[in-house]
C-alpha cells in the first residue's frame, strides 16, 4: 500500500494492488465514488446531470457505429442513411437512438440548467463549474446543428443555408466568413464534409474535456443541493458531511432508479415515435438535399426553436443576429447577475421566483412560437415574450436586491 | 415547495405534449378526407397492397431503396411467388424495385418524372397519400383529362380509373388503403419489427427498474 492511502486496505485482489501501486486508483474512486459526499436530500431535479451523462455515452457509442457505414458525401450522405435503415443490421436502431438521443439530450439539458436556477448552483462558490456548463451547452448547439446537416436531408440542407448566412450579416467580413464556414460558394459537398469532421471528432473531443473538467470542478467544490446550504459546514468527528452520504453506493443506487424511467422513457420514444410527429425527425428532411426546392417553413429543430423565434421577431438582420447571439450568451452572466445571497428558491422572496416563473413560460413560447410562421398574432407574441426574455436577465440584478428572503436552515430538510 | 417543482414539471411536460399534437393534427379537413387507418402488422394486406403496387404503380415508380427479396421476406410470400407474381422486368430478386421509365421520357410525357414511391409516406403522410389516391375527378381543362383535390394540377393520371368505376366505393378505398400499406412499409421496413422489438425492451426495463427500486430501498434504510 502507497503511504498516501491512509484508508483501510481497498483492495485484497493482488492485481488490484499491484494497479493500485502503480496508480492512483483506490485514490480516484475513493475522491469520486465511495467517500465523494453529496447532499442527501437530493430531488428529482438533481438527476439530470447524471442523465446528460448517459445520453452523452448513448450518443457517442451509437454515433461509432453510425460512422461506419455513413458516408459524408453530398452524393451519397442521404442514401447510405436509408442503408443504414434498411441494409445495416440493427442500423436502424442505431440511427434512431442517435436522433432521438439528440433531442433528449436537450431535454435534459434544459431541465439541468433549470435546476441550477432553481437551487442557485451557479453561485459562488460554483460559477466556474457554471461557466464550465455553459460552454457544454454552447459546443452542444453546435454538435447538434452540425448532426442535423449530415443525413443531406432537405432541411438539412435548408437550416445549413440559414444558420450560416446569419454570420453574413455581420458588416465588413460576413460575407468573407460565410465562405470560409462554407469552404465553397454555397453549401455544397465540401461543406458536408467539414461538418462531418467537426461533428465527430472536433466538438465530441471538446465535449469529453469539458465534461471531465465539470464534473473535477464539482468534486472538488461538492455539489448543491435544494436547500442551497453547504453541507461541508457540519462534518463530524471522522470529518465526514453530517448532511451527505456516499455517491457509491448511495447515490449510485438512487440513480440507477431515474436512469431506468429515463431509459423508459427515451426507449419508448425510440420504438413508437421516433418522429415524434415531426419535432424529432422532421418531414422535409425524408426527401433529399434540394437546392431548387425551399421548403414551405424552414424550421431549425425544436430546441433552438426559442432562439430562432427571437432571431425572427427583429425586423434588422443584424440585430437579430446580435439578439439571438445575446440571448444564448445571457445565462453565463448569471452568476453575477443574481446579486440575492440565498441560493435555493426554497427561501428566496417572491420576485425572484414570479420572475423565474415568467421566464419559463416565455421561453417555452418562444419554442412553440419558433416553429410557426412568423407574422400576425405570432409575430406579436414572439416579440412580447423577447422583452420579457430579456428582461429576466438585464433587470435581474434590481428585482434580487430587492427580496426579502426567509432564514435558511443550518441543515438539510430531509424527512423520510 | 414540492408542489411548487411538481407544477413547473408537470407544465413543462404539457406544453411539449401540446406542441407534439399541434404538430401532428395539422391535416386538411374535407368531408372525403379520411385518416388512414392502415396496419402495418397485417401480411394479407400487406401482400394484397404489393398485388396492387406492382400491377398499377410499377410501370412508372420505383421504390429505389427497397429489394425484391427483402420485401418477399418482409411481407411473408416465397421466392417463387415474388417471381411468378409481382417481378414483371426480368429483374433479379436481390434488385432494388427500379423504374422502367428513363427519367427525361418522364419528364416529356407528364412534364415531370413521375417520382420514386419508397419515402412517400414519410415525406408526406399514410393519410395524404391514401386521400390522394381517392380524390380524382374529370377536369376537361388538364391534360391528364383529371385533376386531384387533394393536389390540385397533379401531373399524375388516374391510373385507378377503371377500378374506381368497377369497384363500390368501399371496395376501392379498402383496395386503395391496401397500397397505402405497403407504401408505408417500403418507407420504413423495419416500422412493424421496431413496435414489437420494443415491447420486449420496454418490459425488461420495467423489471429492471422493481429490481433497481428494492436496490435503492435496501441501500437507503440506513440514511436517516
Amino acid at each position: 500500500m502507497p503511504s498516501d492511502n491512509k484508508q483501510e486496505v481497498y483492495f485484497s485482489n493482488p492485481m488490484l494492488k499491484w494497479v493500485d501501486e502503480r496508480f492512483p486508483l483506490s485514490k480516484v474512486l475513493r475522491e469520486h465514488a465511495t467517500e465523494y459526499y453529496a447532499s442527501k436530500n437530493f430531488n428529482i431535479w438533481y438527476i439530470f446531470g447524471v442523465l446528460s451523462t448517459v445520453v452523452l455515452v448513448l450518443m457517442l457509442l451509437t454515433g461509432i457505429f453510425l460512422t461506419m457505414n455513413y458516408k459524408p458525401s453530398a452524393a451519397e450522405a442521404f442514401n447510405s442513411v436509408e442503408y443504414i435503415m434498411r441494409s445495416v443490421e440493427y442500423g436502424w436502431l442505431m440511427r434512431y437512438m442517435h436522433s432521438t438521443g439528440a433531442s433528449f439530450f436537450f431535454i435534459v439539458l434544459y431541465l439541468h440548467m433549470f435546476r441550477g436556477m432553481l437551487y442557485g448552483s451557479y453561485k459562488n462558490p460554483r460559477e466556474l463549474i457554471w461557466l464550465l456548463g455553459m460552454m457544454l451547452y454552447f459546443c452542444l448547439m453546435a454538435e447538434a446543428f452540425l448532426g442535423y446537416i449530415l443525413p443531406w436531408g432537405n432541411m438539412s440542407y435548408w437550416a445549413a443555408q440559414v444558420i450560416v448566412n446569419l454570420f453574413g450579416t455581420i458588416p465588413f467580413i460576413g460575407d468573407t466568413l460565410v465562405e470560409w464556414i462554407r469552404g465553397d460558394y454555397y453549401i455544397s459537398d465540401i461543406t458536408l464534409n467539414r461538418f462531418f469532421a467537426l461533428h465527430v471528432i472536433a466538438v465530441p473531443l471538446a465535449i469529453l474535456g469539458l465534461v471531465f473538467a465539470h464534473i473535477v470542478a464539482l468534486h472538488h467544490i461538492g455539489s448543491n443541493n435544494p436547500d442551497g446550504i453547504e453541507i461541508k459546514d457540519n462534518k463530524d468527528a471522522q470529518g465526514k458531511p453530517i448532511d451527505g452520504v456516499a455517491f457509491h453506493p448511495f447515490h449510485t443506487s438512487k440513480d440507477l432508479v431515474w436512469i431506468t424511467i429515463f431509459l423508459i422513457l427515451y426507449f419508448g420514444a425510440v420504438f413508437f415515435a421516433p418522429e415524434m410527429g415531426g419535432l424529432f425527425l422532421e418531414v422535409d428532411n425524408f426527401e433529399p438535399a434540394n437546392p431548387l426546392k425551399t421548403p414551405e417553413h424552414i424550421v431549425p429543430s425544436w430546441y433552438f426553436t426559442p432562439y430562432y423565434a427571437i432571431l425572427r421577431s427583429i425586423p434588422d438582420s443584424l440585430l437579430g443576429f446580435i439578439a439571438l447571439v445575446s440571448a444564448v450568451l445571457c445565462f453565463v452572466f448569471l452568476p453575477w447577475l443574481d446579486k440575492c445571497k440565498v441560493k435555493s428558491i426554497r427561501y428566496r422572496g417572491w420576485q425572484y421566483k414570479v420572475a423565474l416563473a415568467i421566464f419559463v413560460i416565455s421561453f417555452v413560447s418562444l419554442g412553440y412560437l419558433g416553429m410557426q410562421p412568423s407574422s400576425g398574432i405570432y409575430l406579436i407574441l414572439a416579440r412580447l415574450f423577447t422583452v420579457v426574455y430579456f428582461s429576466f436577465f438585464l433587470l435581474m440584478p434590481f428585482y434580487t436586491r430587492l427580496e426579502k428572503t426567509k432564514p435558511v436552515p443550518d441543515r438539510v430538510v430531509y424527512k423520510k | 415547495m414540492k408542489i411548487f417543482n411538481k407544477v413547473i414539471l408537470l407544465s413543462f411536460f404539457l406544453s411539449l405534449f401540446s406542441v407534439v399534437y399541434s404538430a401532428s393534427s395539422v391535416e386538411k379537413k374535407s368531408n372525403d378526407y379520411l385518416p388512414a387507418l392502415n396496419d402495418i402488422t397485417d401480411s394479407k394486406s400487406l401482400q394484397r397492397g404489393a398485388r396492387n403496387f406492382f400491377n398499377y404503380c410499377a410501370g412508372c415508380h420505383s421504390l429505389k431503396y427497397v429489394r425484391y427479396n427483402q420485401m418477399a421476406k418482409d411481407i411473408g410470400i416465397s421466392e417463387e411467388q415474388l417471381n411468378s407474381y409481382l417481378i414483371f422486368t426480368g429483374a433479379a430478386p436481390q434488385d432494388v424495385i427500379s423504374m422502367n421509365m428513363l427519367e427525361e421520357d418522364g419528364n416529356r410525357w407528364f412534364g415531370k418524372a413521375p417520382p420514386d414511391l419508397s419515402m412517400i409516406t414519410r415525406v408526406n403522410s399514410n393519410t395524404y397519400v391514401y386521400n390522394f389516391l381517392r380524390s380524382f375527378y374529370p377536369d376537361k381543362d388538364s391534360p391528364t383529362g383529371v385533376n386531384n383535390k387533394v393536389k390540385d394540377g397533379t401531373s399524375m393520371p388516374n391510373i385507378l380509373w377503371v377500378l374506381q368505376d368497377e369497384m363500390d366505393k368501399k371496395e376501392f378505398d379498402s383496395f386503395v388503403l391496401d397500397i397505402v400499406n405497403f407504401l408505408d412499409y417500403a418507407g420504413e421496413p423495419i416500422k412493424a419489427k421496431r413496435k414489437s422489438l420494443g415491447i420486449w425492451v420496454i418490459s425488461f426495463l420495467f423489471i429492471f427498474l422493481i429490481l433497481s427500486f428494492a436496490l435503492y430501498k435496501d441501500i437507503w434504510k440506513e440514511v436517516k
